[in-house]
């Protein structure tokens, strides 16, 4: 399923795994300040969910997305935009 | 919110390794002797951290062509070649790398920085989608980033995931820029060039190789690891930089007669000052050696086989093959600062790289070889490992 609700349990999960402290992670963390993430990691932690929707996804969309929400959010963006409704 | 606020995290960072040892980020080497030694406060050091693959900083043809040059044509060239004009020393340069490359342009830039920056950045527009390898260097994201291209990253090596993401992209996929490295910095591996030409003969798109550690250092003639596999007809755009087996500093791409117009598209290329004479020069006594001179690049090799043995046999985790860049896994951050700190006190100078700026989030020394090396400073370095055993130990 392809919904903001499933890909931002998967950001979520995906994001868990990728911090020292993940009782740290929620919805609207921030993924630079609060997680620590450097642009690297957020990079690689689009790409476990490329992995996983076997999809592509630019990097470029990573621009203005600050927590899990956004990026769940841009992601279901950049698909409909790219794919059609989803 | 204050200017400098957004750097919080990294100050903090950076104040965590700041004591009263040597600096990983910006150490001072008080005196240079030679390719291969040098001086760190009052401790003498191997230099093994340089990326002078064939020891030419030093080649007694490439100072005296340097000082010439000074003389004659003095310190700058004072501005960019569009503004200022070119120096007969910039196109001669030019047309050799482009003699040595069997390539019909070649432009020349200060910094290899700035060719990344001043060929990418002008090629892969806002319309371009370019795939790179997920460890390529920072200059070429960046690079994606000036040009403001869609950036879609594949799996380090992979060329399969690179196939997968062409048949994603459809018909655009024959447009698309392809981007991977020679050498690569951290891990000193290479790229699957055979595969990836491959995969572009059957779906297409353009390959860009930045050969910025593996020219000079691979291939029968040293054009790098295109010439090495023979896939040189299949790549479309050479990078290079001159501050490696070069010994200088400034950087190069070479192609097709299409890429001389980017003299006047790359604002990189136009709004940069060229490089000095006295640079020029000694690149072109060191092309001149890379090219006269095999038994460099067979003593860089012998070199770096004796190097990544000792410290194989020594049971350190070290990258996946034989190459002039041998990373050592060491820990965590602390503990590589330590390892890093210790080697300096056994004589040995070589570079410690942190997360993120390594793959994968690990903590690694690496050394870089160099031909000019002599076996009894190889055996240095491995002894120095070998006392330090110990600390690795408890890294792990």
């Amino acid at each position: 399923m392809f919904t903001q609700d499933t890909i931002l349990e998967n950001v979520l999960i995906c994001l868990r795994d990728m911090v020292p402290v993940s009782e740290h992670v929620g919805p609207d963390s921030d993924m630079v300040n609060d997680l620590g993430l450097e642009s690297v990691k957020m990079m690689d932690l689009l790409m476990k969910l490329e992995d996983e929707y076997d999809l592509s996804i630019p990097i470029n969309i990573l621009m203005d997305v600050r927590t899990p929400r956004q990026l769940a959010s841009s992601l279901v963006a950049y698909v409909e935009k790219s794919h059609g409704a989803v | 919110m204050g200017l400098y606020d957004k750097f919080s995290r990294l100050a903090a960072e950076r104040t965590h390794f700041q004591d009263s040892g040597p600096s990983p980020f910006g150490t001072s080497i008080d005196a240079v002797y030679s390719p291969t030694q040098g001086r760190i406060g009052d401790k003498d050091v191997i230099l093994a951290g340089t990326n002078n693959y064939l020891g030419l900083t030093f080649d007694a043809q490439a100072i005296e062509a340097a000082q010439q040059a000074l003389a004659v044509e003095g310190t700058g060239t004072t501005g960019s070649r569009m503004a200022n004009g070119s120096y007969g020393g910039h196109t001669a340069l030019e047309a050799e790398l482009s003699a040595f490359l069997d390539r019909p342009s070649v432009m020349v830039f200060s910094t290899g920085y700035v060719a990344n920056l001043g060929i990418i950045g002008a090629l892969a527009g806002p319309r371009e989608v370019v795939l790179l390898d997920a460890d390529c260097h920072a200059s070429i994201y960046d690079a994606c980033q000036l040009g403001g291209a869609e950036i879609i990253r594949f799996h380090h090596n992979d060329a399969k995931d690179l196939e997968r993401r062409m048949v994603r992209l459809g018909e655009r996929a024959k447009d698309a820029l392809i981007i991977v490295e020679g050498i690569y910095s951290m891990l000193g591996d290479t790229a699957p060039l055979k595969e990836i030409v491959e995969i572009k003969r059957r779906l297409g798109g353009y390959l860009l190789v930045d050969e910025a550690h593996s020219f000079g250092v691979m291939g029968p003639n040293g054009r790098g690891l295109s010439e090495e596999l023979g896939v040189e007809a299949d790549v479309d755009i050479i990078l290079g930089t001159f501050s490696k087996s070069l010994a200088a500093i400034g950087g190069f791409a070479a192609g097709s007669s299409s890429m001389e117009v980017l003299r006047y598209a790359s604002r990189p290329y136009i709004f940069t000052a060229s490089p000095s004479p006295s640079v020029v020069a000694s690149v072109r006594a060191a092309l001149q050696a890379i090219a006269t001179r095999p038994q460099l690049r067979e003593q860089l090799w012998s070199n770096a086989n004796r190097l990544y043995d000792g410290l194989a046999n020594l049971g350190y985790s070290l990258g996946p093959h034989v190459s002039p860049v041998v990373p050592v896994m060491v820990g965590t951050k602390e503990q590589g600062l330590q390892f890093w700190r210790a080697l300096i006190d056994q004589g040995v100078y070589v570079n410690l790289v942190l997360p993120p700026a390594t793959p994968a989030g690990v903590t690694l020394v690496r050394c870089s070889v160099s031909a000019a090396h002599t076996p009894e400073q190889i055996d240095q370095i491995i002894q120095a490992f070998s006392v330090l055993r110990p600390l690795a130990d408890l890294a792990a």
